[in-house]
């Protein structure tokens, strides 16, 4: 199972015009709630955890991203969200949490088992990796273009 | 004897599963037997007591466990990847 099977048609949003970390994971943790796919409190242990233990990733090239996530108790069904953001928004270092990462793509991952996912969780790293893909998904126009990317 | 190394993160379940299989795949080639226990930040010192060679870590550590610490994030980014696979081996070859 890579990433698109996981990725939800409608939690898919491009150029999410944000003022900051916590606008992006209500929006994008909001998604994936309506789609039932995260408990009602997903958002607010999703924030809180990433107050305490951010998800900020420099990934060396012109575009950072982040991958807020939580435990799987506010899960109920593996799924992800992803979005692209209309301009930079600041992410903490997951290893240096004073650090502040500018990020424009976040992937918002809901893991309902532990270790498990595994190929998903490396195909989600095998994109983070490859800068060519994150600037291709930093540009698409549409939640189209962002599956056919990944597929 | 295996090597123990835990490998955390915030979650104990997300970015330590990519770290543990990219550390377990690494030793394979490189001949050296290892055991990976993933767990979170905080569950590091429950752990310890059993004893562990090594701690890779894709979030922060907030004390000194008294064993070497690599800091993970390169299994996620990329960057600097190589690099801290051989600082992992070299310890593990000690």
């Amino acid at each position: 199972m890579k990433i698109k099977d996981y990725l939800c048609d409608d939690a898919v949003i491009i150029g999410l015009d944000a003022r900051d970390s916590e606008q992006v994971i209500r929006t994008l943790g909001g998604k994936l709630r309506n789609l039932g796919y995260v408990k009602e409190n997903f958002v607010e242990a999703t924030l809180e955890r990433e107050a305490n233990l951010p998800t900020g990733l420099p990934l060396g090239g012109e575009y950072n991203a982040a991958i807020p996530h939580v435990d799987i108790e506010y899960v109920n069904q593996s799924a992800l969200g992803l979005a692209t953001l209309k301009q930079d928004v600041v992410f903490c270092n997951m290893v240096e949490n004073d650090v502040e990462v500018p990020c424009r793509l976040v992937i918002m991952l809901a893991l309902d088992q532990p270790k498990s996912q595994i190929e998903m969780l490396q195909s989600v790293a095998a994109v983070l990796q490859d800068q060519e893909i994150v600037k291709k998904l930093v540009s698409a126009e549409t939640a189209e273009e962002v599956f056919s990317i990944l597929s | 004897m295996a090597k123990t190394v835990i490998v955390s993160c915030g979650t104990g379940i997300a970015t330590s599963t990519v770290a543990a299989i990219a550390i377990e795949e690494a030793c394979k080639e490189a001949g050296i037997d290892v055991v990976t226990k993933q767990c979170k930040g905080q569950e590091i010192p429950e752990l310890l007591k059993q004893g562990a060679d090594l701690i890779v870590t894709t979030s922060v550590m907030r004390f000194d466990p008294g064993i070497p610490v690599v800091k993970g994030l390169a299994f996620l980014t990329g960057v600097g990847k190589d690099a801290i696979v051989q600082e992992i081996l070299d310890h593990l070859r000690e």
